[in-house]
């Protein structure tokens, strides 16, 4: 099984699926003859021609609007933004258009759209090239929202969202683009949308978490087993709409439960899964439910010292995990 | 007797009868309408009442069986010669599970419906530009030979999105046909206060693409603009913008009331060049229409409006659980 | 004069590793700061890093071709100026987090009190008294986790425990037992006496019927059956049985059978006191005592109005095995809403059963005995049984009563190959 980076599965995924359907096709802004500022559509260009990789305009809203309305007609567009940062100006396409169009139209027209967006901080992108979105869609029925947190994950999911005929929106992780490498089979595969994955078990705290969370998780873990502290971490891998059913299951597990988010505190997807376990885990908790997220703030600095303190990390997610199993 | 201008512009006799029948029927559907709300059966209206010339004009000029339209809220006529009925337009005006554009969960007026390729509306204006542009780029892709027909108020053009879709649509050529239909009024703020040139139809000049002014009230004009942009958008050499420039009749919707900014005198002036009484009276005087076929025309359309009616204000409401349903495929 | 580290720095947003394509100095060189060092190709871009010192090359540690990460040593510089410090790197290198320090551990208690809703519903629902229990959580706080490992090993300091305890125990009873601790007159051993300590499952028996005994008004009442029919179905299929499902079929599974099925005629003896209600259970959970050395268990067939009497038999014999090779579990004595008592395996003919509090009513069945019966005026050898009722006479009164045990005693009667299947 051939070792890709998780931004060689974004590529792998893309690839395979416009070798599969004639309808998929790339836009967005550069990704043609550069292959895209980051390099997920390298190649592809060169390999399926100008209008299945398509350079447009520098205009969000048209990226978006026009993927939606070749989805409308049958097409299967996977629209890059370039950064998450860069998507507001599309927000009206997305929400008021992508996300209604099955239910406005009593099921009479879909939007078969795919939406890729690096997002995403620790890698000195300061206020713009930083952020976490998806809190601003998270409560927009109709759309659902992917942060896969593994190469593995990445190719599975994101072929699964190409195919999904509603509008999904992939949020990758642009710290772990070059950073996270694992085994990722050649053959086709899809992975479930609106499904979490338990990415390690244990029994003393439980860890609800995605996209680059689950790898600190996963590293904190680790460093706390030698300590004797067994950690459960479930990774929710589409964060809109939430599988509460895992969520439930996995904090019944332990009863202590650390929720983490590289988002801003207040609003963020992690309030919601707090909400989904206080309506349906109390007689199941030891300890009250935690949060470990970026503070309340506009977004991350570029200033190195504050940007580190915005961020997540491994020794975060350590600390706050010993102190629930101590509690 | 008055020159014969639809035949040179190869258009025959019964086709320009069908073109006034269909502005009539818009035009009788719409007053309705605003019955039915006056009568308090119908919470709201929101008309196209001035533009059916314009409406019908294009859609005729168009391949009503191929081509695709993203119709905005006024265009009735767009939709009637696309082929969605009279009793479907009033099964929305009544909210009712029947109603093909939405099943009663939009408010009127906010036209959709697949079977006859017309692209799903919402209320934020000028969202569905960058659609028919990104159903041109398709039919590019799929080297297919029909055309993405997409309208909008003057007031409209204003948005991003009319200069995000009208530039992506000029840079890659595509099939598009943006019409403007300028009523001079978004709501209560007249043109001169929406853009600062003369036309809309100036800004296509920056999108790469020919920009025409027409007269909104003649429908054999805006026939014949549409008709040559969509030889250009089939034939690949790109996108065209019209405007075709009108009146609103009404008020804005049917909760607005216009006397608060604009004079009635206006109105009244407007109303003398109304196109459903000059193109009847062209058709007459062309020896096209005589004046029994009239006659028939209108009470054919009174019934039709009539069983309309009956039949929307009969139906069924949507069961309140439905709303559950469609968020995602199900 | 300082040696310096030259790292790889990050060239791009989302670089995590750079490769040396060219090393463009060697030890010994000198340079001046911004002098490029080394040609470096990432995945995004293919740059000259520079050096951040004046200086001499010490050493060149990547070699040509070696992939290292963002912030990995590239080379060693000798400076000048000691105090120049490494521009590239200084957000990667992460220095542990002050607060990673764990917490001190101390004799601090003032968290034992402050129990959560996972740790309250274990003690209510096990019937554990917290006071006695240490716990390890900060602030001796008892976690989920002490509570979860007390009930796993059966030892649990609980003046109320109980092996077959039930869902439903109100809240009051979590406080009476104490005072019937105190109330028990002070005993003390003769010569010659052996002295047993009262632990484990002895001591919850005994609190269990002192409970029972005390809170209970039981009323007593019995029926004698004639069950010849059922004795030769049985002994007819009982060889056969054996041979196909591998474990017996006892006469205890008919009477099970039979008076699950009464108990849906008279559900008002699947029932609780409760206080200022009676609760009637819509499960028939049937209770059976089983023995085991010094231990009395009381597992539950569930739902046993919905299994077969082969079924009753399978549940019977899988939880007298699990019974006495000491692997019942928690689960399987919970929920129990009636006890049927085969005191008749060590040959009884009469008892007084205590009920399992807080159920209503418990059935003893007796010894089946061959005894003569006069039949239409002529006597005959029949296999009797008495079947002995102990009710709450808080719950139930004696019409009721006796017309259930009378359909116990129809139904037990009846039970023969053409009126009834075993499975």
């Amino acid at each position: 099984m051939p070792v890709m980076s998780y931004i060689q599965a974004v590529t792998a995924a893309l690839s395979e699926e416009m070798q599969r359907d004639e309808k998929v096709f790339i836009l967005g802004e550069d990704v043609g003859k550069k292959g895209g500022v980051f390099g997920a559509t390298k190649g592809l260009h060169d390999a399926f021609g100008e209008y299945r990789v398509l350079d447009t305009p520098l205009a969000e809203s048209a990226i978006a609007g026009v993927g939606i309305g070749a989805a409308m007609y049958g097409m299967r567009p996977v629209a890059e933004m370039q950064f998450a940062d860069f998507i507001m100006p599309a927000v009206n396409q997305i929400i008021s258009e992508a996300a209604k169009m099955r239910y406005r139209s009593n099921n009479d027209w879909n939007v078969p759209i795919t939406i890729r967006a690096p997002y995403g901080g620790g890698v000195h992108g300061a206020l713009y090239h930083s952020q976490s979105v998806e809190a601003v869609f998270a409560n927009q029925p109709g759309l659902k929202i992917v942060m896969p947190s593994t190469p593995y994950d990445v190719k599975g999911l994101l072929k699964a969202s190409i195919r999904d005929n509603d509008p999904v929106l992939f949020f990758e992780h642009k710290r772990a683009y070059r950073l996270l490498k694992s085994d990722v089979p050649e053959e086709d595969y899809v992975l479930p949308i609106g499904k979490a994955d338990v990415k390690r078990e244990g029994n003393d705290v439980t860890v609800i978490t995605y996209g680059l969370g689950v790898h600190f998780a996963l590293q904190a873990a680790e460093k706390l087993e030698e300590a004797g502290v067994d950690t459960h971490i479930l990774d929710l891998r589409t964060v809109y709409p939430l599988d509460q059913e895992a969520i439930i299951k996995a904090a019944q597990k332990t009863g202590k439960v650390l929720l983490i988010t590289e988002d801003n505190k207040e609003g963020s997807i992690i309030g919601e899964v707090a909400a989904i376990i206080a309506e349906n885990c109390l007689f199941d908790l030891d300890s009250p439910i935690q949060r470990l997220a970026g503070p309340d703030i506009p977004a991350m600095p570029f200033s190195p010292t504050m940007e580190k303190y915005f961020m997540i990390n491994p020794d975060k997610v350590e600390n706050a995990i010993r102190e629930l199993a101590e509690f | 007797m008055a020159k014969n201008r639809h035949e040179s512009l190869g258009l025959t006799d019964e086709q320009a009868v069908d073109m006034y029948k269909h502005m009539l029927l818009a035009r009788k559907i719409d007053e309705r309408m605003w019955l039915l709300n006056r009568a308090g059966k119908i919470p709201f209206v929101i008309s196209g009442q001035g533009q059916e010339a314009s409406q019908i004009g294009a859609s005729f000029a168009l391949d009503r069986n191929n081509d695709y339209a993203a119709p905005y809220y006024r265009d009735m006529g767009v939709v009637l010669a696309f082929g969605m009925t009279a009793k479907e337009l009033m099964l929305s005006a009544f909210a009712k599970a029947e109603d093909p554009n939405s099943g009663g969960r939009q408010m009127p007026s906010h036209f959709g419906q697949k079977k006859n390729r017309i692209l799903s509306q919402s209320s934020p204006v000028t969202t569905q530009v960058p659609h028919a542009v990104g159903v041109a780029l398709a039919a590019k892709m799929e080297k297919k030979d029909f055309a993405s027909f997409v309208t909008l108020g003057e007031g409209s053009t204003n948005q991003g999105d009319f200069h995000e879709g009208l530039n992506f649509a000029g840079v890659h050529k595509l099939p598009v046909i943006t019409m403007v239909e300028n009523n001079k009024y978004a709501i209560s703020v007249p043109l001169d206060k929406q853009i600062a040139s003369t036309n809309v139809s100036d800004r296509a000049h920056s999108y790469g693409m020919p920009g025409v002014t027409v007269d909104g009230n003649d429908p054999l004009a805006v026939y014949e603009a549409v008709k040559k942009a969509r030889e250009r958008a089939v034939n690949g050499e790109g996108p065209t913008l019209i405007e075709a420039v009108s009146y609103r009749f009404t008020a804005h919707s049917s909760d607005d009331d216009d006397r608060q900014y604009r004079e009635s005198a206006e109105v009244e002036e407007a109303k003398k060049k109304d196109a459903i009484i000059s193109f009847a009276a062209y058709l007459k005087e062309t020896d096209t229409m005589t004046e029994k076929q009239e006659q028939e025309i209108r009470s054919e359309i009174d019934s039709i409006v009539n069983d309309a009616t009956d039949y929307a204000e009969n139906a069924a409401y949507p069961e309140p659980e439905s709303a559950l349903k469609y968020v995602y495929e199900e | 004069m300082a040696t310096e580290r030259i790292n790889m720095p990050q060239l791009g947003e989302s670089v995590t590793e750079g490769t040396i394509s060219t090393w463009l100095v060697s030890a010994g060189d000198k340079i001046n700061k911004y002098d490029p060092i080394a040609e470096v190709m990432t995945d995004k871009v293919n740059a000259e890093v520079p050096s951040s010192f004046t200086g001499v090359i010490k050493e060149v540690v990547a070699q040509e071709g070696d992939t290292i990460q963002v912030g990995d040593l590239m080379c060693y510089i000798d400076t000048e100026d000691a105090l120049s410090s490494d521009e590239t790197n200084t957000a990667e290198q992460s220095e542990p987090d002050q607060e990673a320090k764990p917490e001190q551990t101390s004799n601090d208690n003032s968290m034992k009190k402050r129990y959560s809703p996972a740790v309250l519903k274990l003690a209510q629902e096990n019937d554990i008294d917290l006071a006695y229990v240490d716990g390890t959580g900060r602030g001796g706080r008892i976690t989920r986790k002490d509570i979860e490992k007390l009930i796993a090993s059966g030892d649990k300091p609980a003046p109320a425990t109980s092996k077959n305890e039930q869902k439903t125990t109100e809240a009051a009873d979590l406080k009476s037992p104490q005072s019937e601790h105190q109330a028990v007159p002070q005993q003390s051993a003769k010569l010659g006496d052996i002295e047993i300590p009262v632990t484990g499952v002895r001591k919850a028996i005994a609190q269990n019927m002192v409970k029972s005994t005390q809170e209970i008004p039981h009323a007593w009442m019995a029926v004698e059956a004639d069950v010849t029919d059922l004795v030769n179905y049985r002994n007819q299929v009982k060889d056969e049985f054996k041979q196909h499902e591998g474990y017996s079929l006892t006469f205890f599974a008919f009477f099970v059978k039979a008076v699950a099925q009464a108990l849906k005629e008279f559900p008002q003896l699947n029932s609780t006191w409760a206080g200022d209600k009676i609760i009637q259970h819509k499960d028939i959970n049937l209770s059976i005592a089983v023995a085991k050395d010094q231990e009395l268990f009381v597992p539950v067939i569930k739902n046993a109005d919905e299994k077969s009497i082969k079924g009753i038999a399978r549940d019977i014999n899988d939880l007298a095995a699990r019974a006495r090779s000491g692997k019942l579990t928690q689960d399987d004595m919970q929920g129990g809403t009636f006890t049927v008592n085969n005191t008749g395996s060590f040959g009884s003919v009469q008892s007084m059963g205590v009920i399992n509090h807080p159920q209503a009513a418990i059935l003893q069945v007796e010894s089946i005995v061959k005894r003569p019966v006069i039949i239409n005026d002529m006597f005959a050898a029949r296999d009797m049984v008495n079947l002995c009722l102990s009710l709450d006479h808080r719950v139930l009164d004696g019409l009721i009563a006796g017309q259930f045990l009378a359909r116990v005693k129809e139904i037990v009667e009846h039970t023969n190959a053409n009126t009834t299947s075993i499975y």
